[in-house]
């Protein structure tokens, strides 16, 4: 084992760190604002709106995360409108791009675990809030949503993790997240093997400390003695 | 538990809580309440009887709104319940003044309904608290009072899950009595409850009764009803088939129907 090339690399690979985690980060929370709002359009009374959801859904779901970046950082720039608005000076940055391209895929993926997660809220206990004069805002906020947040949570850190995972896709784009310094790393030096199983356990521990902190905030939403 | 007071003498006749005229309901081509009268006067407790499907709960669930009637009128506390028309029925027009008379319409579900991420005080303090705007401490008090009164005072940190289903029912009564309603509804209050279980809910009913409380009551406990009971209404589909004082029906011979429907289930009793 050439254990000082390892820690030199495993170095090298932790300055990818924070880019990946800034992309995780920033990612999940524009997407999950944008799942909230399609999980709301998807419960619409207006069919159109129900419809429009069910199609974005669709969409983001039915393609590649690949592709969907790959026309955003390649394709974006072709068209004349985007080029002349003022988001120009945004999504001529991969950063950006790769920011946009993950918000939308996770959003469509969380719209689905927010919609199922209401779902599962007992309707009849929403009932006894609307029979003691509760709706609205109020129903939402006090009944619903707490509850919905437990339901939801496990599967909304399952998307997280994938969301972790799915960043390294950025480094396509010219990103030097962990697997971008990886990629460099490797044409520099040939030694694909260990730099990528480096990269691999740096992903791993990120996605162990994901886990943890969703975990723990289960245990603290959880109600006591609830199994 | 306290014990029971007396009800109030009437003096002439008691205001009118809830007056039901005509009350229809259908689904699609079901038609479920066919024409329903009924008015309930204050520290009347009304025990409304029928066989599965004769649309009682259906008629309470209409009386806050839960359903909204297909036709008909409604004046809950003295605040006729505002409608407009939507296709071939009826539909809230103001939510507002539902909302209103909800909260002083106290309701107690079949399945008791509890919130299962609250805690028992947290379940009674809530709508106090976020619906009706009272002051947090002024609530605690009173909702510790209310848990005091159903016998469930030393399980207010308790979740719903970790109580038996009388335990959660008597709870439930609480969290309708601690906003002051007007009036109470039970529907079916005891039906999915263990036969040991109901004893302890049906007791504190009674002592809501002897209060002088305001209750209508879907139910099947035949024996409560007679003596709990002011009035008794016998549904059968979708009409009201008979009513009038408990002695004077349970003594037989005043509706064909209402006395095979009770000798049916005092059989099974």
């Amino acid at each position: 084992m050439d254990w000082p090339f390892l820690t030199r690399t495993a170095g090298e690979l932790l300055c990818g760190v924070p880019l990946t985690l800034r992309l995780a980060g920033t990612a999940l929370c524009i997407g999950f604002l944008l799942a909230a709002s399609i999980a709301a359009l998807a419960q619409s009374r207006h069919a159109p709106l129900r419809w429009s959801a069910r199609i974005y859904v669709g969409l983001f779901q039915g393609t590649p995360l690949l592709v969907q970046i790959f026309i955003i950082y390649y394709g974006f720039g072709q068209v004349e409108f985007l080029r002349a608005s003022i988001l120009w000076p945004f999504l001529a940055q991969a950063y950006w791009c790769a920011i946009l391209a993950l918000s939308l895929n996770t959003s469509a993926y969380g719209a689905e675990i927010i919609r199922g997660a209401i779902a599962a809220v007992p309707r009849n206990e929403v009932e006894a809030a609307r029979a003691m004069g509760m709706s609205g805002f109020l129903l939402q906020r006090r009944i619903i949503w707490p509850q919905a947040l437990r339901h939801g949570l496990a599967n909304y850190g399952n998307e997280a993790n994938l969301l972790l995972k799915a960043t390294s896709l950025a480094s396509v784009i010219t990103l030097m997240d962990v697997t971008g310094i990886a990629y460099r790393l490797v044409a520099k030096t040939y030694r694909s093997e260990e730099i990528f199983t480096i990269a691999g356990m740096i992903y791993l521990c990120l996605a162990f400390v994901i886990a943890v902190c969703v975990h723990m905030l289960e245990r603290y939403l959880r109600p006591g003695g609830r199994v | 538990m306290q014990p029971a007071q007396s009800p109030p003498m009437p003096s002439g006749p008691a205001p009118s809580v809830i007056t039901a005229q005509k009350l229809t309901k259908r689904y699609g081509a079901l038609e479920v309440l066919r024409g329903v009268d009924l008015e309930a006067h204050e520290g009347e407790v009304i025990s409304i009887l029928g066989a599965s499907g004769s649309g009682k709960s259906t008629f309470l669930r209409c009386l806050n709104l839960l359903e909204v009637p297909t036709s008909g009128d409604l004046t809950v506390l003295g605040e006729r319940v505002r409608f407009r028309p939507k296709g071939d029925g009826l539909r809230i027009a103001d939510h507002g003044q539902v909302n209103r008379l909800r909260s002083q319409v106290g309701m107690v579900f079949q399945n008791f309904c509890l919130w299962s991420h609250r805690t028992v005080l947290q379940n009674v303090m809530e709508a106090p608290i976020h619906v009706q705007g009272r002051n947090r401490h002024e609530v605690r008090d009173e909702a510790e009072a209310a848990l005091a009164r159903v016998g469930m005072a030393d399980r207010a940190g308790y979740y719903p899950s970790q109580l038996s289903g009388g335990q959660q029912q008597r709870v439930a009564i609480a969290r309708a009595i601690v906003m002051q309603p007007r009036v109470l509804l039970f529907d079916e209050p005891t039906s999915a409850l263990d036969p040991e279980l109901v004893g302890e809910v049906l007791k504190v009913m009674h002592d809501l009764a002897a209060e002088g409380r305001t209750m209508l009551i879907v139910t099947h406990e035949m024996a409560f009803a007679r003596d709990v009971s002011s009035r008794i209404v016998f549904l059968e589909q979708g009409r009201v088939r008979a009513q009038g004082t408990p002695q004077a029906l349970f003594r037989g011979g005043m509706d064909e129907r209402f006395d095979q429907f009770v000798s049916h289930f005092m059989r099974q009793g």
